[in-house]
């Protein structure tokens, strides 16, 4: 489903280089955790799969055709066909729970009548009904994300890329999150998900690509995340979770438990 | 569905932006305003000048008594001498250049100064034998004043030989130096309703940066993210275009109607040229905004 073939992308030709000779496949109906640190190339790799950058050298295909050789009229088409959700859930603020998953149909011209079939279905994946008309404000962040999650599937996309869904969460909410996203998964749907939330990782068991300094230096099915494979990225900036030392028997208590580890920012 | 997604995000659009859309209208009203004054300026002279040069001729002005130009210190012209002139204009020599000659005696000369100034009181003042005899000469081609000037003035009992069309020319220039003056007023109202037309869609853009963000990434193609936009610029300079076209209209209507009433003589244009003129204006009011919101939003929003 997504393939890279020795991708470099770089930003800026006096720093290194945000992901270096990267090469990876993910197929049709796997789920992906994207792990490593701020700054490893997580978000850059997503970033190509959209299009929304272009690789300084190597190939980037998804659903078997080179992403380079779209012509840019073709790129929204490309875009149907992927599904994003961010750390920020970017939800319209005037627009009701409904609103914001129509909108996504609406901007690509889908009739009224599938509109209000396919909706009400979507929010019911996500765990959201009977909640059609509440404002985003009204909701707490968990519900907000899968807001953001109904809207990213709505138009039943091949492949999911979330960046860092569960950043903004406790580790309680997070779980009901990546319940979400896993029944997704099991839907058919490619999961790609960006993190440095090692509680999750290890509790999901799932197949995990860690990136470091924009190199691949990991990948393994049924991995784990351990927090002491955290490296800075630059060697004054220190870890993000000096304090964590979970292993990957404890993972599993600490996502139940709440650990303050697993989140940087609880609601 | 998309037509009516669009709509409402043009609604929208409008309605948060109420201010500037309501500046853009009005810096375009007024712009096209002076546009359409500068071609309706042309109009008249293009007018009157088919009006005018079939009718101006030259004058071939005769003595008269008591006259004081120094080629009449002879006195008035006398038959002899009339004849000679009238004969010289009718010569083979002068076929190739002269239309008609007519001949205006004194009495038909009271009566068209009387009509020319029937609302001055110089009118009751004046009397026929003040009035000279005049030969009007219409000629083949209007350039070739000169010859006859040279050939004519200096014949005995010729006042003076005067070309109408110099008289004219300056009232033409009078009116091309207006129509330039609205059409540089024009053309500057012009770059203001377009750098305001590309700040009001910049603003708007940045408004709703957030929409378009997630239309990108649900993949609505680039027709559907910029068409609100632009068509947000095109409705406000459609709506300034149409008011333009009105007020040109009701000032041809009702000032230039009132113009042609005091002075019958003169050919105005009518209202029925505003009918000509207002399509181009509203083709220019959109061109314009169209162009100039397709631009800003090549630089601010990304598709």
């Amino acid at each position: 489903m997504i393939t890279f073939d020795n991708v470099t992308k770089v930003y800026d030709r006096n720093s290194r280089p945000a992901l270096n000779s990267v090469s990876l496949d993910v197929d049709r109906g796997e789920f992906v955790f994207l792990v490593g640190a701020s700054g490893s190339g997580k978000s850059t790799l997503i970033r190509l799969v959209l299009k929304e950058e272009h690789a300084t050298r190597g190939t980037v295909y998804v659903a078997g055709s080179n992403v380079a050789k779209i012509p840019s009229w073709r790129v929204p088409r490309l875009r149907r066909g992927i599904g994003v959700v961010f750390q920020d859930f970017r939800l319209l603020p005037n627009k009701t729970v409904f609103a914001n998953v129509a909108f996504a149909m609406q901007v690509i011209g889908r009739s009224r009548a599938v509109i209000r079939d396919s909706v009400p279905e979507v929010l019911k994946t996500v765990g959201l009904e009977g909640k059609d008309n509440r404002l985003p404000h009204e909701l707490s962040g968990g519900e907000q994300q899968r807001v953001a999650i109904a809207r990213a599937i709505v138009n039943r996309p091949g492949i999911l890329l979330a960046d860092e869904p569960t950043g903004n969460l406790d580790p309680t909410t997070s779980l009901g999150i990546m319940k979400v996203l896993d029944r997704i998964n099991q839907n058919g749907t490619t999961v790609v998900m960006a993190t440095h939330d090692h509680d999750i990782v290890n509790a999901m068991r799932k197949r995990v690509i860690e990136l470091r300094n924009g190199k691949v230096v990991r990948d393994e099915r049924e991995g784990i995340y351990l927090a002491t494979a955290m490296q800075p990225v630059v060697p004054a900036a220190g870890t993000e979770n000096p304090a964590a030392d979970s292993n990957d028997a404890a993972a599993g208590d600490a996502l139940r438990q709440g650990s303050p580890a697993g989140s940087e920012v609880s609601e | 569905m998309r037509m009516a997604f669009v709509l409402g995000e043009i609604g929208s659009g409008i309605r948060r932006n109420l201010s500037m859309v309501v500046s853009v209208i009005l810096v375009t009203f007024v712009s096209l305003t002076f546009v359409g004054a500068a071609g309706l300026l042309q109009m008249q002279i293009n007018q009157m000048k088919g009006y005018w040069y079939d009718r101006v001729q030259v004058a071939v002005f005769l003595c008269v008594d008591n006259d004081v130009s120094p080629s009449c210190a002879s006195g008035a012209v006398t038959d002899e001498q009339r004849s000679a002139i009238e004969t010289k204009l009718n010569s083979a020599e002068f076929e190739q250049y002269i239309d008609t000659v007519h001949f205006e005696d004194q009495a038909t000369a009271l009566g068209h100064f009387r009509e020319q100034f029937a609302n001055s009181p110089i009118v009751d003042s004046v009397t026929a034998d003040q009035l000279p005899e005049t030969f009007r000469v219409s000629l083949v081609d209007p350039e070739k004043y000169e010859v006859i000037n040279e050939a004519f003035s200096s014949m005995p009992g010729v006042e003076s030989v005067s070309d109408q069309r110099e008289l004219l020319e300056k009232v033409f220039s009078f009116m091309n130096i207006a129509s330039l003056v609205a059409l540089i007023i024009a053309v500057l109202m012009l770059v203001c309703a377009i750098l305001l037309i590309a700040t009001t869609i910049r603003l708007s853009a940045f408004s709703r940066r957030r929409e378009t963000g997630i239309m990108r990434l649900v993949g609505a193609s680039k027709a559907v993210i910029q068409l609100p936009f632009v068509l947000e610029g095109v409705i406000a300079a459609l709506i300034g275009a149409v008011l333009a076209s009105g007020t040109l209209w009701a000032v041809a209507h009702f000032f230039i109607g009132m113009l042609a009433r005091q002075y019958p003589a003169t050919a105005f244009i009518s209202a029925r040229e505003v009918l000509l003129l207002s399509p181009i204006l509203l083709i220019l009011g959109t061109l314009l905004a169209g162009v100039s919101s397709l631009l800003t939003l090549r630089r601010y929003i990304k598709v």
